[in-house]
């Protein structure tokens, strides 16, 4: 605690802030509120209510009315502060509005309505979190579904793109063989090819092997990436041709060496490799899109998406969906991002 | 425990030979070394007895059969590496333990088997670190042990003591010396530095651009080298050569004379040679002798006083350098004139065409 109070009041002036302590603190914090505002503020629109999320002007916390219970009413009813005119200074409920007029009541003489013009009331507002977007997702919507059909995808692609990928790498950065160089080039190659040009000829490879609205559908294309081949390869190159003779000698066979050998020692490349994957399937939206036309197998990206109709969008549950969908990509990326940083490869060669 | 065999074994890459055609026999317990300069082919050799390279041609025999197609993994061979190359996300135990693993060894015997060569290396209380925590000796104790537990045919070595510092590597020689008497198996060994060679090996190969120029024991090689190379390359510091011309044969002895007119004596037999052609006398530093007011004059240029030994570096009147080495003190100094003997019982003589030796008929070292 006290070297990260320490770590955060540093700074270069020895008496005060120097101009460059305001300068870079200026542009941290100008950095964080561009980075984490929008964030921020999803995350607290998902807790309003459609009737908050409409409101003008908009506020940042979810403020909802206050409502009142009052005798003779089925409804609760919100709450005024009356602002001028006949009543001004007491707290009315409002039973209906007519144009400019609105009807009211007083809570404790429910008997008497009252009509007060529109300018002179202000509602009541009070800090409420309307958890009900997010409960309603799973009552209302077949949410668990969708997420299951997401974490599906996203963990098998991911564990077969870095198994396929790696071994790919494997044979490219430590097998000699003929037309070794041209097979890497074929594959970085593909890096140029824009992803929608492959989108038909995909997608007839896919329809014709009877893949559609299937989630195998969406994982086989997306397995073999170029990007992961590339990273691989190249951490691959660094680990020492001595270690896999090493093991040779020490009757492992080829899969052995692989699996004991060069994957152990690839982790950090692998952990990056995972990240991607999992931010790559997990984010994909054109695809599934295009091979997932029923809704029982869409995807959480695919549902978002259901909710922003022709005619009218259901903020409430998009919002809290995202922000849903927003936390394990967080947390893949908070557990996984210290291996790329500490996981390099303990040399044991001289 | 295995004999090993080379026949008529090439190597090329990519059309260009770098191993040409190579002979050789070791023997069933021996400690055969491979030792040449850097390029010659002594690791690539190394690395097609283990398996690791492909043979382009001529065959290869252990235990009388071929194992020219057989895998590195099924030859039945430990190699300790230069590198070391020990697996960095294991423990010591795991690294020793991992060959043994690979061929399904019950776990009992996996035990016993890297406790006693733990313990023969002394590397017992490193069995739980990682080889990122051990010294460059502990290490090589490590690959050794990885090479031990396995209880291979044949051990190969490839330059295991080159990234360990002087003290450690006399040491370590020593200990590996001690291994193979304890083990008694065959053992490969290769080494650029002829030191090793001669102080470990039963027999030498000595290879030069992928052929061998002569296979022998240490001794026979050093007393008989076939050629101006192994003379050159066997012994520390190196032999002096002079250039020469044949003045002429005799029964026993060949009397030739240097640029500068000076007449050597050297007992070859000269049957290979006739007056005229040229030649290279040469004779080891240690037998040398500079001193007295006979032989041939030469200048001190510089000397090295170790305390127990002492090196002249010396140049005679047409500029060829010599080297002598002698036992104790010396008391002459740079710029002294002297003169230099040759004793002809201690020279080589050398064909100037192609570098071959002529046969000594008194060998002068063997009389010591």
């Amino acid at each position: 605690m006290a070297t990260v109070l320490n770590f955060l009041t540093r700074r270069r002036g020895r008496h005060g802030f120097d101009l460059t302590d305001w300068l870079s603190w200026a542009y941290l914090v100008f950095g964080t509120v561009l980075m984490f505002g929008p964030v921020l503020w999803v995350v607290l629109s998902s807790f309003k209510t459609d009737a908050a999320l409409a409101q003008y002007p908009p506020t940042l916390l979810p403020f909802a009315a206050k409502t009142v219970a009052v005798e003779g009413y089925d409804k609760p009813l919100e709450l005024y502060r009356i602002t001028g005119g006949e009543y001004q200074g007491r707290h009315l409920a409002e039973i209906r509005r007519i144009g400019l007029v609105a009807q009211m009541v007083d809570p404790a003489e429910p008997d008497k309505r009252l009509k007060v013009n529109i300018k002179d009331r202000q509602p009541e507002q009070a800090l409420a979190f309307a958890v009900s977007n997010y409960t309603e997702l799973f009552s209302r919507f077949n949410f668990a579904r969708y997420l299951w059909n997401s974490v599906f995808i996203t963990v098998v692609a991911t564990v077969i793109t870095v198994l396929f990928n790696s071994m790919a790498a494997f044979a490219l950065a430590k097998y000699k063989f003929r037309g070794r160089t041209a097979v890497f080039l074929l594959i970085i190659a593909t890096l140029m090819i824009p992803p929608t040009i492959n989108l038909v000829p995909i997608f007839l490879v896919v329809s014709k092997l009877g893949m559609v609205n299937s989630p195998w559908g969406v994982i086989w294309p997306a397995v073999a990436t170029p990007t992961g081949v590339f990273l691989l390869r190249q951490y691959m190159l660094t680990i020492p041709d001595d270690l896999l003779d090493a093991a040779r000698m020490d009757h492992a066979s080829e899969w052995r060496v692989y699996w004991r050998i060069v994957m152990p020692l690839s982790a950090p490349a692998i952990a990056v490799l995972t990240i991607f994957s999992v931010m790559w399937r997990w984010n994909d939206f054109l695809w599934p899109l295009i091979v997932l036309t029923r809704s029982e197998q869409f995807t959480l990206q695919l549902a978002l998406n259901s909710f922003q109709g022709e005619l009218q969008t259901n903020w409430s549950h998009l919002l809290a969906m995202t922000v849903l969908t927003l936390l394990p990509i967080t947390f893949v990326f908070a557990f996984l991002q210290k291996y790329i940083t500490t996981g390099i490869a303990q040399s044991g060669v001289k | 425990m295995a004999a090993l065999e080379l026949e008529g074994v090439v190597k090329d890459y990519a059309g260009v030979r770098a191993i040409h055609g190579i002979d050789l026999k070791v023997e069933d317990g021996d400690f055969c070394v491979f030792v040449g300069p850097s390029g010659c082919g002594k690791s690539t050799l190394l690395r097609m007895i283990a398996g690791l390279e492909d043979i382009t041609g001529g065959e290869l025999r252990i235990d009388r059969v071929r194992v020219n197609e057989q895998r590195a993994s099924e030859r039945g061979l430990a190699m300790v590496f230069q590198t070391y190359a020990l697996y960095p996300h294991m423990t010591v135990w795991e690294n020793l333990a991992f060959g043994l693993e690979n061929i399904r060894t019950p776990k009992a015997e996996i035990k016993e088997r890297v406790t006693r060569a733990a313990r023969m290396l002394q590397i017992e209380e490193f069995l739980g670190r990682r080889p990122k925590q051990l010294s460059g000796g502990q290490r090589q104790r490590v690959a050794i042990g990885r090479a031990v537990v396995r209880e291979p045919r044949v051990f190969l070595f490839d330059e295991p003591l080159s990234n360990l510092d002087a003290e450690l590597r006399v040491a370590m020689r020593r200990e590996i010396s001690a291994l193979h008497r304890r083990l008694g198996n065959t053992m490969i060994y290769v080494t650029h530095d002829q030191v090793e060679a001669m102080t470990m090996a039963d027999r030498i190969v000595v290879l030069k651009a992928g052929r061998v120029e002569q296979y022998g024991t240490p001794l026979h090689l050093y007393n008989e080298p076939a050629n101006q190379f192994v003379a050159g390359f066997i012994g520390s510091p190196r032999m002096n050569f002079i250039d020469a011309v044949v003045d002429g044969t005799d029964a026993g002895k060949v009397t030739v004379r240097d640029a500068a007119g000076q007449a050597y004596e050297v007992s070859v037999d000269g049957s290979g040679i006739s007056p005229g052609q040229e030649v290279t006398v040469g004779i080891r530093p240690e037998h040398l002798e500079v001193g007295g007011d006979k032989g041939h004059p030469v200048s001190v240029q510089s000397i090295e006083q170790l305390g127990g030994q002492s090196f002249l570096y010396c140049e005679t009147p047409d500029g060829t350098q010599l080297t002598a080495h002698f036992v104790g003190q010396t008391s002459m100094r740079r710029g002294d004139k002297a003169h230099a003997t040759f004793r002809r019982s201690f020279m080589h003589l050398f064909r100037k065409s192609d570098g071959k030796a002529l046969k000594r008929l008194e060998i002068g070292e063997a009389a010591i």
